[in-house]
């Protein structure tokens, strides 16, 4: 007859959060020690300045501290447009497009409104984006709510759909004539721009961005809708059976996660890039998702994990450089530290018994 | 080591967690018996069956079969030594015969001979008195002859040691009848039979010995013949339980409800429920019976409101005696109209409940709606909470802990609660006792009863039909989607019931 098997899992029954939190970092070290490792096996250098460089390309400077820190916001804010949805278990796979229609609505006011008076532009421009985006969240909810389509492929494609738009729209937009870009719009007069605080470009979009934050804690928490919500992802049976209007939370919930994606591409478009090509929102619409799973649809770790990919990204671009590593060699440290971030969640929620030591003898 | 024990299991534990299933559990089944396992529900049965199949690993302990110590990690190991188990849920697939079904899986030679195959098969069925058509769809069979396959499957592995988990749970009592002459041949051949099952009549009837699990303890195995109900009952809680349930005589009953002409069609518009013509009163209990899937469940969430294609009319009556028209109107907007209509669905966790929230959560899924405030309140619904747990005696760590992770009896005790809450004009409950030990399904026969004296119309779909003639005033009986027949419960028999219930013929219902 076969020994008893090696190993086998059993489930752990709660974590106190000190623990819980003591395991994530040990995963972070050990996950530190591996990238260690396979710097000095790939590259012999010197992990601990490669360390360095990432840091460095994050933070080095005062400028480059605070571009991290508005791209974490961004980035966050996308994760924003997918949260709802995916608390009601709707696969919002469309931030991507969401974003950019949000974008390409704030570019039209500026263009054809740039003689607008300037208030006027700073209120258009934003209600421009966010109905745009709110139109493009609304699309495949309502088709999922009255004929039950499928939200993931429908959401997905209207990626590509926002995409040809933009395209089309450059046709007109283009500037100079020819360039196929539309470059920045208002270069001279900077209307409908993000304004400065004091002469920090950067702070606005991250205030606005964590007040969102902010008030959607609170929506998802406390609001009855935020309640509805959370049923309805539980289960549908239970939001009928609750007297919910189902297809109702699904088209308002995807209304403001269109909305928020919308509320991304406007800042986007009118305070970072000041410009609108196709790839603006550059697959943060994806990025958003793994934000939130990260984040286990936690506004404030989602906070967390959408300024970790941030960081290692600009990291990455500056050992690039610095090192003359291949851009994807930070791709590789990112991967590594996910996988042990992500694994070690196995260890919170089970442990491992090995084979019996010396079995105890009972035959009497 | 006695030779006669064909399986013996010493000490055997088994955590989940902070849960402990089975801890030091000691059990011999002998060679050539009927060995029934018998414990409330979340005693550890199924957990300790499952370790001789295979599907779990024990944390501590030892397995011997036929005298051998054995390792048994997976269910090849279980085959192997000859053991085979018969979930609650089949595991058949739909689209393939019975005897497709009963080969899948095993080794055989490159070209099937199909007929030498079934020739097999039909040898083994005559020898035990199965009943079985070997051609047939699994799809197209009923639950009873699903069942008849997993087990001829099993012997057709070679399995000598057989476990059933419930199997009557699904069965008619005819149907329970013929498996249980089946056993009975088998064990006569000798095959060592373990029955899971909180039954007691049933111990009674078909096993030479039972063991008692409580609280995932093994308390001792008796000799059937030496152990009458009040025993076993004992044995399994622990202390002495009255089991009479109380049945007052209704008190002035007025027509509550009435279902004329009812059909309710399902999506792809085949008719789930066919022309039901019935009436609920007020301080009676009106129990409906039936063999799982005739309809019960439609017929609860028509008058709840929940089903979308319903024809026919249903008619409420209010206190004042005016009649309201329930047809086509939604949950909502039943309740918009003042109805205060109570719904303890089958589904517990998948429609009454949401298991990720907490009892306040889960209170505010009927009241969250009140009040003009974007808000939500949570005030009222955890000051409800809290009296549910403190006067149904629910067992969990606070208002905020998951109900998802409760066990079974209070999940009910939490849902059957909330629903009685409302002060329901009309309560509707569904297998209120399913996967309830004897003291809470007590409790809420005890709940049912108070709502019936408040006067409320209670309509209790049940499964086993001794409680529902202990409990009920009349019985409605189901059978494929008709009503064929409602009787009075303290007058009728088992066997009426159990015949009214495969009466598939019978299509004109009475009022």
């Amino acid at each position: 007859m076969s020994k008893e098997p090696l190993m086998h899992i059993v489930k752990r029954d709660g974590v106190s959060f000190w623990r819980g939190a003591l395991v994530r970092l040990i995963a972070v070290l050990l996950s530190l020690i591996v990238c260690a490792v396979v710097i000095v096996a790939l590259t012999g250098m010197n992990p601990l300045s490669v360390y360095a460089g990432i840091w460095n390309g994050a933070m080095g400077t005062t400028r480059r501290m605070w571009v991290t820190l508005r791209d974490s916001a961004i980035l966050l804010c996308i994760g924003f447009a997918v949260l709802p949805a995916f608390r009601m278990r709707f696969w919002n796979t469309g931030a991507e497009g969401q974003v950019l229609v949000g974008a390409m609505a704030t570019a039209a006011v500026m263009i054809y409104g740039k003689d607008l008076p300037a208030w006027a532009l700073y209120t258009l421009c934003p209600l421009a984006g966010v109905l745009a985006g709110l139109v493009w969240g609304v699309i495949p909810a309502f088709f999922k709510a009255h004929w039950n389509t499928n939200e993931t492929l429908f959401t997905l494609m209207l990626n590509y759909i926002a995409m040809q738009l933009v395209s089309f729209a450059i046709v007109f937009w283009e500037n100079p004539k020819g360039s196929n870009h539309v470059g920045l719009i208002n270069s001279q007069s900077k209307a409908g721009w993000l304004p400065s605080i004091g002469t920090n470009g950067y702070l606005l979009p991250i205030l606005i961005v964590l007040a969102l934050m902010v008030i959607l804690f609170i929506y998802m928490r406390y609001s009855k809708q935020g309640y509805e919500i959370a049923v309805v992802g539980e289960s549908e049976n239970t939001a009928h059976y609750a007297g919910i209007n189902v297809p109702r939370v699904i088209i308002r919930t995807m209304a403001i996660c269109g909305g928020i994606g919308g509320l991304a591409g406007y800042l986007l478009a009118s305070g970072v890039g000041h410009t609108i090509s196709t790839g603006l929102a550059g697959g943060r619409g994806f990025t958003a998702i793994i934000v939130a799973w990260l984040g286990k649809l936690n506004p404030f770790a989602m906070l967390v994990v959408a300024f970790f990919l941030v960081f290692m990204e600009k990291g990455s671009i500056q050992i690039a450089t610095q090192f003359n590593l291949n851009e994807n060699a930070s791709d590789i440290l990112t991967g590594i530290i996910l996988f042990f971030i992500l694994g070690c969640e196995f260890f919170i929620n089970y442990r491992i018994e090995w084979r019996k030591r010396a079995r105890e003898e009972v035959k009497a | 080591m006695q030779t006669d024990a064909m399986i013996e299991m010493r000490g055997v534990t088994k955590r989940f967690g902070a849960v402990t299933a089975n801890e030091d559990v000691d059990l011999t089944v002998r060679r050539g018996e009927i060995l029934a396992v018998l414990g409330e529900n979340g005693s550890g049965k199924t957990s300790l069956m499952n370790m001789l199949a295979g599907i779990y690993f024990p944390d501590a302990g030892h397995i011997f079969v036929d005298g051998r110590e054995v390792v048994i990690r997976s269910p090849k190991d279980a085959f192997t030594l000859g053991i085979g188990m018969i979930h609650q849920h089949f595991k058949l697939v739909d689209v393939l015969t019975a005897a497709e079904n009963i080969i899948l899986g095993l080794p055989g030679r490159l070209r099937l001979d199909m007929k030498q195959v079934e020739r097999d098969i039909r040898a083994l069925t005559e020898k035990y008195g199965f009943e079985i058509d070997l051609e047939r769809k699994i799809y197209e069979m009923s639950v009873s002859q699903k069942q008849t396959v997993e087990i001829v499957k099993m012997l057709y592995r070679g399995a000598n040691i057989l476990i059933l988990d419930e199997p009557t749970a699904v069965l008619t009592p005819q149907e329970t009848d013929k498996l249980f002459q089946v056993l009975r041949n088998m064990r006569d051949q000798g095959h060592s039979i373990i029955i899971i099952t909180h039954k007691l009549n049933e111990v009674l009837s078909l096993s030479d010995r039972v063991a008692v699990l409580r609280k995932g303890r093994s308390i001792g195995s008796v000799n059937t013949c030496d152990a009458t109900e009040m025993s076993l009952t004992e044995m399994m809680v622990g202390k002495k339980v009255e089991l009479d349930i109380d049945r007052p005589e209704p008190v002035n009953p007025v027509m509550k409800l009435r279902l004329s002409d009812v059909t309710v069609t399902d999506r792809e518009g085949r008719e789930v429920l066919s022309h039901a013509n019935f009436e609920a009163f007020t301080g009676e209990i009106l129990g409906v019976a039936g063999i799982a899937g005739s309809g019960q469940k439609e017929l609860l969430e028509a008058i709840a409101g929940l089903q979308p294609h319903v024809q026919g009319r249903i008619q409420y009556r209010n206190r004042k005696g005016h009649i309201k028209e329930l047809t086509e109107m939604t949950a909502q907007e039943i309740r918009e109209i003042g109805i205060r209509l109570a719904f303890v669905p089958e589904d517990r966790l998948g429609m009454g409940l949401v298991p990720s929230m907490g009892m306040t959560g889960n209170m505010m899924l009927r009241s969250y709606k009140q009040g003009h405030s974007f808000f939500s309140e949570r005030k009222q619904p955890r000051t409800l909470a809290e009296r549910i747990m403190r006067e149904l005696e629910v067992v969990t760590p606070g208002v905020e802990w998951p109900v998802g992770r409760m066990s079974g009896g209070n999940v009910q005790k939490v849902l059957v609660g909330r629903e009685i809450a409302s002060a329901p004009q009309v309560l509707m409950v569904a297998y209120p006792v399913r996967g309830l030990d004897i003291n809470s399904s007590y409790t809420i026969y005890h709940l049912l009863n108070e709502q019936k004296k408040n006067g409320s119309a209670v309509i209790c779909v049940g499964e086993d039909l001794d409680v529902l003639l202990a409990l009920c005033d009349r019985i409605l009986v189901l059978a494929d989607g008709h009503v064929s027949g409602v009787v009075d419960a303290r007058t009728a028999t088992k066997e009426q019931i159990g015949l009214l219930m495969t009466n598939h013929t019978a299509k004109e219902a009475q009022a």
